[in-house]
């Protein structure tokens, strides 16, 4: 359906593809995996021809959809041939209800409004969103509005879909639907899916083919668990197939799972060492937080340890955000919070970010500085910290950034490390992690679990909010899990993950009943 | 057969709207006044939908009471030197010889805060009707139903309607953001911390939104042609030539030459880029005989008022006399209620 003659594609003098040939067949869910920068996002922009006509870049080489050859040819032209969802799909919307959403690409194309009314119906019951079609689009949870763009698209009646990672900013639950949905386009309307995703447990069940890009300008293609065999992608699975041994990976929990039982492979008992509970680094007790009529936090009481890593968990919008930022006095609040006696939010800002510092979600908010070394300066200077601590911090958590690179051109991880640089300068005592895997590939997540480990190891309290059960599996010693702005679970991570289903890492689910959180726990 | 309120044409209400609001600049009468913001703002309870701007009314209404206090204000401390009825005296503060012709304080009259009053009404009362319109025509939806030369104008503003709201999520979000570094920088020192984050995250939205839009096929349609660009620019130049013209100069014949082919030049080439468009329209407003009701309600509210004798639009405040009804401004006030009739609240 989609194939790919010797395309090589260049930036200046960086060639991100080197004389790439590949064929995706007709029907296929196509998983195009890789590192951070290896260029995922412009292979998937190759198709529809986003690269090289917005991005620019030196592109030769021929691309041919369905048998036709398209190179050359304009984005917009091909809107009925192929659907692209970019990364953010809210950052796509162009109206504000679903319905004329749905109908907006229709429109551009000029359809028939009586065939147009028809196929905005189809759709809609095809994706199952057909009560949703007069809601606000901003009102929708993030799995509801990734729907929305994925029907938005197919509206047009493509048969082939392009999604750039669409799971990465969802919930365990909300990424599930997501992902089922993709499966009924591929096996019950027969489209063929191509998407980059960087966290692999979520999809790599339902792929078909698999795309590996080492970075280096090729591109590996085959079958799932051959190429995840030899890529430096390793989602939970292949990890447990490198620990065991086993040659080829397992693409779902139940054929890992089946395989276990088969070789007869019996987890060690976990030996935890208890959870400290002292000396106490932060103390909050009945902390509410209203934003108008809305209550986001219904009287929260925790109690975190000095050297310990909480994670966080439950929906979006359950109210994680709000108990960290509640915290750090960013946002006003009732109760009682107290660090090495006092109360952060009543601190100036300058003082509350030594007892407590907090990475905000688009930690990108807190970079203004025209280069890293000018924010590693700020840096210091605001923490009146000696000069370099900053800078020494960054190269501490083993990222080598560019000191005269512009922070707004660095990739996700980059940044992220940058910023928690920059927070970590004013050596807090607790500090507050806003869902900080996302974008992150798996290399980058093990470095960050590590680095968190380290902190703790140091004495700093640490709470991570997150989706990723994987990385909370990892990282984390103790889990809480909310919803509706209350704390409704609170315990041993190998407690909270291994007994439900929503929140248990993939690990888990293999060895149940046996409480195992992560590979290397089952290594002989 | 009553049409949906919420499925009636925009640019009905707003021609509803527009009428009576001219309706209420041609008279000073506040009983007639009264019965057009009564009338008004009965279609626009009993006819608002739930959208947000659907409660735009109560700021006009907000608004108006501003404009009728200020001015209220200013007429008891400066007063206006009309009529003997004194109602009250305030203490006069002597001005320089300079500032003759003002006056601060002094007698207050019955004549002078009746004048101010009735005119301010007036002005009142066009504000409300304004606020109709808001409350009553969606405003996305007007823009939808441009004509087709405008579209990509149009959709430019729709994008900066949805755009701006976001724009100041993300000044909160950033201001909210300095606290974590520690920043009580105030003024213009604190002013890169703010714009630069806010403005690389703009940048960042606009272009994958340009990326959406282009994936789903905008500008798909429109076959590009100078042609009818060099006729609209053509026209307009045409117009403005002969607006000076007509107005500046004896030539008026030349001028009222010049405005009728920059007209007709106009509507040629508009109607020529139109269709070099071929985007369609989703569930498309339909210009229903309900609208076209609503619409010349409003105009005919105006025209009654108009017809009104000068003596009973405008009563007299010096001397001060109890104000008259005319029976055509009842006329013109049941007209404006006319929707209620034709249209219904039900959801289409």
């Amino acid at each position: 359906m989609i194939e790919l003659r010797h395309v090589t594609l260049s930036y200046g003098s960086k060639a991100v593809l080197r004389d790439v040939s590949f064929s995706i067949p007709d029907g296929d869910l196509c998983l195009v995996i890789g590192r951070t920068g290896t260029g995922k996002s412009t292979l998937l922009g190759l198709f529809n021809g986003l690269v090289p006509n917005a991005t620019g870049g030196a592109f030769t080489g021929r691309i041919l959809l369905g048998g036709r050859d398209v190179t050359g040819t304009p984005t917009r032209d091909l809107a009925a041939t192929i659907g692209y969802v970019g990364q953010d799909p809210v950052r796509g919307f162009v109206t504000d209800t679903v319905e004329e959403e749905i109908a907006y690409g229709m429109e551009q194309l000029g359809v028939d409004p009586q065939a147009m009314r028809k196929r905005v119906e189809e759709t809609l019951d095809l994706l199952g969103i057909a009560d949703l079609r007069g809601r606000p689009l901003a009102d929708l949870s993030g799995g509801q509005q990734q729907r929305v763009a994925i029907a938005s698209v197919l509206a047009a009646q493509p048969r082939i879909l392009v999604l750039d990672e669409p799971t990465s900013a969802l919930d365990p639950t909300a990424a599930h639907d997501v992902v089922a949905t993709l499966t009924t386009l591929v096996r019950e309307v027969g489209l063929t899916v191509v998407l980059a995703e960087h966290r692999l447990e979520r999809v790599m069940d339902a792929a078909d083919s698999m795309i590996w890009l080492p970075g280096d300008g090729r591109a590996v293609a085959g079958d799932p668990s051959a190429v995840l065999a030899v890529a430096d992608v390793t989602p939970p699975l292949a990890e447990l197939a490198h620990v065991l041994r086993w040659t080829s990976v397992p693409l779902s929990v139940r054929d890992a799972r089946r395989r276990v039982q088969r070789e007869q492979v019996t987890p060690p008992e976990p030996r935890d060492a208890p959870l400290p509970t002292q000396p106490v680094a932060l103390a909050a007790a009945d902390l509410r937080v209203r934003y108008g009529a809305v209550t986001a936090l219904k009287g929260a009481n925790l109690v975190v340890a000095a050297g310990t890593v909480t994670s966080l968990m439950g929906r979006n919008g359950a109210g994680k955000s709000s108990l960290l930022w509640a915290l750090q006095g960013g946002v006003p609040s009732t109760g009682t919070v107290t660090v090495a006696g006092r109360d952060p939010r009543t601190l100036a800002p300058g003082d509350a970010r030594r007892l407590v510092s907090l990475v905000p979600q688009t930690a990108a908010d807190l970079l203004y500085l025209p280069t890293v070394a000018d924010e590693c300066h700020q840096a210091d200077v605001e923490s009146s910290a000696p000069p370099g601590s900053c800078a020494t911090l960054l190269a501490d958590l083993g990222i080598t950034l560019d000191p005269t690179a512009d922070p707004w051109e660095l990739s996700e991880g980059q940044r992220l490390a940058l910023v928690l640089a920059v927070q970590l300068t004013a050596q807090p005592s607790v500090v507050l992690l806003d869902e900080p895997t996302r974008g992150l590939d798996y290399t980058s997540k093990a470095a960050l679990a590590d680095l968190v480990a380290r902190l703790a190891a140091k004495g700093t309290a640490v709470v991570i909010a997150t989706h990723d059960v994987e990385f909370a599996a990892r990282a984390s010693q103790r889990t809480i899990v909310m919803a509706e702005g209350e704390i409704v679970a609170d315990g041993p991570t190998r407690e909270i993950c291994t007994s439900s289903a929503a929140y248990a890492p993939q690990t888990a689910k293999v060895f149940a009943p046996f409480p195992v959180l992560v590979p290397r726990e089952v290594a002989p | 057969m009553a049409a949906s309120a919420d499925s009636l044409h925009p640019w009905a209400w707003w021609l509803w709207a527009l009428g009576a609001a001219a309706a209420a600049s041609l008279t000073t009468n506040p009983l007639t006044l009264l019965l057009l913001v009564l009338a008004v703002s009965a279609v626009v309870l009993l006819r608002r939908s739930d959208a947000p701007w659907a409660r735009s009314l109560r700021a006009y209404f907000v608004l108006a009471g501003f404009v009728l206090g200020i001015r209220l204000t200013f007429a008891v401390l400066m007063g206006l030197p009309m009529g003997t009825h004194v109602l009250f005296s305030l203490p006069e503060i002597p001005l320089p010889e300079w500032a003759a012709g003002i006056r601060l304080g002094g007698d207050v009259t019955l004549e002078g805060l009746l004048f101010t009053l009735y005119d301010s009404l007036r002005l009142a009362a066009m504000l409300v009707c304004l606020g109709a319109a808001n409350a009553l025509a969606n405003p996305r939806r007007a823009l939808r139903s441009v004509p087709a030369a405008l579209y990509e104008a149009s959709v430019a503003i729709v994008i900066a309607l949805s755009v701006a709201p976001q724009l100041v999520a993300s000044g909160q979000r950033v201001m909210r953001a300095r606290r974590l570094r520690g920043s009580n920088e105030r003024g213009l020192r604190a002013l890169p911390s703010v714009v630069i984050p806010v403005l690389a995250d703009a940048v960042e939205r606009s272009m994958a939104l340009a990326t959406s839009m282009e994936a789903r096929g905008f500008g798909h349609s429109r076959r590009p042609g100078t042609g009818p660009l060099v006729l609209v620019v053509g026209a307009m130049a045409s117009l403005t030539l002969g607006t000076y013209l007509v107005l500046g100069s004896p030539a008026a014949g030349l001028g009222t030459g010049c405005l009728a082919v920059g007209a007709v030049g106009a509507v040629a080439g508009l109607r020529a880029s139109g269709k070099a468009l071929t985007v369609s329209r989703y569930r498309p407003n339909v210009w229903s005989w309900q609208a076209w009701l609503v619409g010349v309600s409003g105009l005919v509210a105006a025209g009654c008022v108009l017809a009104t004798s000068w003596g009973l639009a405008h009563p007299s405040t010096d001397p001060p006399e109890w104000p008259a009804l005319a029976p055509l401004s009842l006329v013109a006030a049941a007209l404006l209620a006319a929707p209620l009739l034709l249209t219904t609240r039900e959801p289409a």
